[in-house]
């Protein structure tokens, strides 16, 4: 079984900058960035995920309105771009124990948990979105998705689980 | 009833009685049949009707390789498959069969009269008979040509079914289940490898499956088989594909398995879909795809009941089918024998074993000898006799000089012929690894991998199963190593290659002249040795000119069992070594792969995301009819009740001019820069300067491409010193910001400034009109709106209808107007509010037609329509823009190339027809004097065109030679019904002051 479940609303921001800005907004969150490429931070209801050598994302619960002048207010003038992006993505929930071989009808990454471990985070494609997709547990996945490309995805993975549903294997191997 | 189908033996469940019907008849068979061995097993032979001379034709072969029995399959509702082999379909309870390619029937087929008149067809007929006159190839001779030719018939009716993809890794991937196949999956995983294993057919085991003599290791071949399927099943890390066959393999060691996951099934679930392409990225591949039996080309080898000997040798041991009853075997080499020794054994008559070679010998020949089969050395077949089923053969003795004298005529069912084997190289070659030609052999095989690759077993030249077994043993440990990145060599100690099956390609010896016999070569596209010989005659020497020419080899089936024949026929008419004249390249797929299954689940609704914003529900609900733009689904106009679009429209800019109205601009572009060189990078990536740009205020940008053309524009707010709000067109978004990036990234990695797409964290309602600040007054809470206080281009940040806002102050209509930015998930509440706000002023939605409209009748540009790629600023009337004081900006240099600043750039211009009631197709061309002779000088063309209901009269506009000093002029629009006299005049037909926009 694979459920598919669309995430509450959540507070996002997009953070760019240098390291040393990224150590200053790590504190003022309350979640250290990640420095390791394509790997993630949690801590309380907050997460922070490595997008690039100088992007993260940041999630946090919603209505999370004051986060945003207590980072900046942190910052103080260190050069760095905080964007809000809570309602720019949605997340979605892929879970159950054939999540990596549903999201891999339409994703081409190795997700086998060696490859892709729990908290690895990267901008991919799925179909003909782009997505961030996070492994949040062994058989569990979040994906962020821009709002209007939200159906499609939700569309594909729909198609993509409907042959779990069934009891049978499929592949039999036909021992005889 | 007959007696084909042997009391023992087989795999086949002879439990399980299976109904199917072929051609409307009523027949039965066993679970674990293929339609053909159930066929053989109802006593038919007669399956099919050759693609040009309709022949009579029968089963050639037991598996993919088949050409001749090729069968459409309806599953109902409207899942029909043309071009199946009914080799490999697998017999299920209600499997519903006919033949193909026959007309009114199989057995009376009024297309065989081809067949009669085939001295006047020879090969490439049709390039010489139907060239004239050269305008019948379209429309007579081609269309005739393709309802007589063909096989199957294409289904009418969309697929219902579903297909998926799935892309997967793996250590080391092994292609095919044969003894090689299974050694290297099980010498690969016992080393710890991801492995996987796929296999073409239902059950893994390859020639295994119809192995039934001898032992390997004190085991028998079927126990061997069900050992290994079990311990590589009982492997966490190995994932085992049946029914699955690698069809094509690209670089970097991407191999695409399409699997079959229902085809079999009588009752499938409807939630398992019926195909899956996997798509795996393998670190090693292992390639034990196996051989193909070479037919024999002998005059009339192509009537149904002669087969190939390995196929009756699988019909009756795995199936438990005997194909015929009284049997002559042509070969040319061992295997054979062994096909004769287990008919004979099972009851089958088995008269004679004609074999080409002067002096067979061995255990095999040995063994039939032993068993009392007739071997006969030196022996070949002069031809065949039998119309619907062959009945005789004429064999004929090879003399010592090689000459083919006459022979007695033996009666006889079934005909075996024997070649000796064909590696399958298809993969290995699409790898773009080169062939070698193996002259003990007389056989391609692979030479040095290109890629990280290893052929094991029959597929590279090991015919016996110990050796493929061992073969397959060495690749899977190699594999295994070389994937954990240890030194491998892939070129192992080259396959014991056996000569035994050299066996013989190319025209077998025959007394009969070569003129006036068929002895065919490709059997599904109906060429035959004579074909070739024809086209060698007529000059062509290159094998692929050949196959172009003969078509040979470019069947369905891609020439499995043809191709080397056909080589060796061509070397020999030019004199040539087989490995000189080369192979023909081998291309995807290896066989035929259903459009379904390569589309996936890209079709209908997930063919391509489909965009909606916010409020595009409302507007739905209000009867909006939409436009696709980009991914985006827009509101293109709303229509009331009896409305077409022309009235719709004309009544919406009427509403905007007269009054206001509201649209939805949610899908503009959005860029958020960010940072304390924000401006100077604004500077850089604009035309226009930015510097003094206050906070709070707006300003239109332009944007060039290096090359000087304009590339994109918007309306730009600077929200704080260090963050701009950037709007791109709705087509444009993801392409400014990759070019941003790029230019930041490699032009300017010293500016301490990011960009952050945000086309989606806001929705925008634009409401234009005089009313426009009327209506949202009542909903601002916290920002002046006043005309003094937020003048024309001004943003505000504040708070509407209770949610956060970015407030702009902006017209793309020539109106006062007011652009509502308020973040995406509270889009249409506000559009709500503010439209019932608007109510009291007859607030009217409008969509992208009408906003088309309202700024051309003010000569806003719109990118990619009154540009194309080739636009300067001061062509379409923007010099004014440009910062002339700005050190450098992206263009700036291309600017002042001569050919940028010649007077006769086309530049923009307005155009009014003198017959205010027409409006002028968009594209149009333009001339300035329609009276010279042809071709008369085009001078521009029409951009945009609209009737104007403000004006009442057509309004264009147009880019045009030197336009602007034309101001005045009179030009044509040349139509094909007619010529019109256009005026040329200022692209601002409406409120040139701007006055309405600054109210």
């Amino acid at each position: 079984m694979v459920s598919v479940t669309l995430l509450p609303a959540a507070t996002r921001f997009l953070v760019r900058g240098d390291s040393a800005a990224a150590a200053t907004i790590g504190q003022a969150f309350g979640v250290p960035l990640p420095r390791q490429a394509c790997r993630s931070t949690e801590g309380g209801r907050r997460a922070a995920l490595w997008l690039g050598p100088d992007e993260w994302l940041l999630l946090a619960a919603e209505g999370e309105d004051a986060l945003m002048g207590d980072i900046e207010g942190a910052l103080d003038g260190v050069p760095a771009s905080l964007v809000d992006i809570s309602e720019r993505q949605v997340a979605i929930d892929v879970d159950g124990p054939e999540a990596a071989e549903a999201i891999n009808a339409f994703n081409a990454l190795d997700l086998e948990v060696d490859a892709f471990p729990v908290g690895m985070c990267t901008r991919t494609l799925f179909g003909k979105a782009e997505i961030v997709l996070w492994r949040t547990a062994p058989d569990r996945f979040r994906i962020e998705v821009w709002r209007s490309f939200a159906p499609y995805v939700l569309g594909c993975l729909a198609e993509a689980t409907r042959e779990y549903r069934v009891s049978s294997p499929i592949g039999d191997l036909c021992i005889t | 009833m007959n007696d084909s189908r042997t009391e023992t033996g087989g795999r086949i469940d002879r439990s399980r009685p299976v109904e199917f019907t072929f051609d409307g008849e009523r027949l039965k068979g066993f679970a674990g049949d293929t339609l053909a061995s159930a066929l053989i097993a109802n006593g038919v032979h007669l399956v099919g009707r050759s693609f040009k001379y309709h022949r009579p034709r029968g089963f050639l072969s037991a598996g993919a390789e088949e050409p001749n029995a090729l069968v459409h399959v309806d599953r109902g509702g409207g899942r029909e498959t043309p071009n199946l082999r009914a080799t490999t379909i697998e017999l299920y309870e209600g499997l519903a069969t006919t033949s193909q390619n026959r007309w009114p029937s199989l057995a009376f087929d009024l297309g065989e009269a081809a067949n009669y008149l085939s001295p006047l067809i020879p090969a490439g007929f049709y390039y010489k008979s139907f060239m004239w006159p050269r305008s019948f190839w379209r429309h007579v001779y081609e269309p005739a040509i393709r309802r007589r030719a063909g096989l199957g018939v294409a289904p009418k009716s969309a697929d219902p079914d579903r297909y998926l993809h799935r892309y997967v890794h793996c250590d080391v991937l092994v292609v095919g289940g044969g003894p090689a196949g299974l050694a290297a999956a099980i010498a690969a995983s016992e080393a710890g490898a991801r492995v996987i294993l796929c296999d073409e057919q239902a059950e893994f085991g390859g020639a295994l499956l119809h192995e039934t003599r001898g032992t390997i290791a004190g085991q028998t071949v079927a126990d061997l088989v069900i050992e290994a399927v079990a311990t590589l099943a009982g492997r966490d890390r190995v994932r085992l594909l049946p029914r699955t066959t690698a069809f094509g393999y690209y670089a970097d060691n991407l191999v695409c398995l399409a699997e079959r996951i229902t085809d079999h099934l009588a009752d499938p679930d409807p939630e398992l879909p019926r195909e899956r392409i996997w798509q795996v990225r393998a670190r090693e591949v292992i390639l034990a795809t196996g051989a193909i039996e070479r037919p024999l080309v002998f005059p009339e080898n192509d009537r149904p009941g002669i087969m190939l000997a390995d196929a009756a040798r699988t019909y009756l041991n795995r199936y438990g089918v005997r194909a015929g009853k009284r049997t002559v075997i042509l070969t040319a080499g061992d295997s054979a024998y062994r096909a004769a020794l287990d008919l004979h054994e099972a009851g089958v008559e088995v008269v004679a074993i004609a074999d080409l070679r002067a002096s067979p010998d061995g255990t095999d020949v040995a063994a039939a000898r032993a068993a009392g089969i007739t071997v006969m050395p030196s022996t070949t077949i002069n031809g065949t006799l039998g119309r619907m089923r062959v009945k005789a053969v004429d064999l004929g003795m090879i003399e010592a000089d090689g000459k083919v004298g006459g022979g007695e005529r033996v009666p006889c069912d079934l005909v075996l012929m024997s070649g000796g084997f064909t590696p399958s190289v298809h993969l290995f070659s699409q790898s773009r690894g080169r062939l070698a030609f193996d002259a003990g052999l007389n056989a391609f095989v692979p030479g040095k991998p290109v890629q990280r690759q290893h052929s094991a077993g029959a597929s590279a030249g090991a015919f016996e199963t110990e050796a493929c077994l061992a073969d397959g043993y060495a690749a899977g440990e190699a594999a295994a190593r070389a994937a954990r990145g240890e030194p491998v060599s892939r070129l192992r100690a080259p396959a014991s290659r056996d000569a035994r099956h050299a066996g013989y390609a190319g025209m077998a010896p025959s007394q009969r002249s070569e003129r006036g016999v068929k002895a065919f070569v490709d059997f599904q596209h109906d060429v035959t040795a004579k074909d070739i010989k024809l086209a060698a005659r007529e000059g062509f020497r290159s094998i692929e000119h050949v196959k172009r020419y003969t078509t040979t080899g470019m069947a369905t089936d891609q020439g499995k069992t043809s191709n080397i024949n056909a080589l060796a026929i061509v070397a020999e008419a030019v004199g040539k070594p087989v490995p000189a004249v080369g192979l023909t390249s081998f291309r995807p797929p290896y066989t035929p792969v259903t459009f379904g299954a390569i589309a996936g689940a890209s079709r209908g609704d997930l063919f391509d995301p489909v965009r909606r914003t916010p409020i595009h529900d409302w507007a739905a609900e209000q009867g909006a009819a939409f436009e696709d733009v980009g991914l985006w689904k827009r509101a293109w106009y709303f229509p009331k009740a009896g409305e077409d679009i022309h009235k719709a429209v004309a009544r919406e800019c009427q509403a905007v001019r007269d009054a206001v109205g509201i649209f939805d601009a949610s899908t503009l572009g959005k860029i958020e820069i960010v940072g304390p060189d924000a401006a100077e990078f604004m500077n850089r990536l604009y035309i226009n300067a930015w510097t003094k740009l206050e906070p709070g205020r707006c300003r239109y940008g332009v944007m060039l491409t290096e090359a000087g053309f304009i590339m994109d524009d918007g309306v730009i707010g600077r929200i704080a010193p260090d963050r701009f709000h950037v709007t791109t067109t709705t087509g444009g978004a993801p392409r400014v910001l990759h070019h941003m990036e790029d230019y930041l990234q490699t032009e300017f990695p010293e500016l301490k400034v990011w960009l952050t797409s945000t086309t989606e964290q806001w929705a925008v309602i634009a409401v234009q009109g005089r009313h426009a600040r009327e209506v949202i007054a009542p909903l601002v809470e916290d920002i002046d709106i006043s005309a003094e206080a937020m003048p024309h281009m001004s943003v505000r940040s504040g708070k509407i209808a209770g949610v956060p806002t970015r407030l702009f102050r902006v017209s793309f209509s020539g109106e006062l107007g007011f652009e509502i930015n308020v973040p995406a998930s509270a889009g249409r509440a506000v559009w709500e509010k503010v439209f019932a706000s608007g109510e009291r002023f007859g607030i009217t939605p409008y969509g992208t037609e009408t906003m088309h409209v309202l700024r051309a009748e003010k000569g806003y540009i719109i990118v990619g329509q009154e540009t194309d790629g080739t636009m300067t600023p001061d062509d379409v009337g923007l010099a004014g823009m440009v910062g002339k004081a700005k050190p450098d900006f992206v263009g700036k240099r291309s600017l002042v190339r001569p050919d940028m600043l010649k007077a006769n750039r086309k530049q923009l211009v307005g155009l009014k027809a003198l017959d205010a009631s027409i409006v002028l197709e968009e594209g149009a061309q333009i001339v300035a004097d329609p009276h010279v002779p042809v071709p008369v000088p085009m001078i521009g063309h029409v951009t945009s065109s609209y009737w104007s209901p403000s004006l009442q009269h057509g309004i264009a506009l147009a880019l045009v030679a030197g336009g602007r000093a034309r101001m005045g002029q009179r030009l044509f629009v040349p139509m094909p019904t007619r010529m019109i006299e256009v005026e040329v005049v200022d692209p601002v037909f409406l409120d040139k002051e701007g006055t309405r926009l600054n109210g």
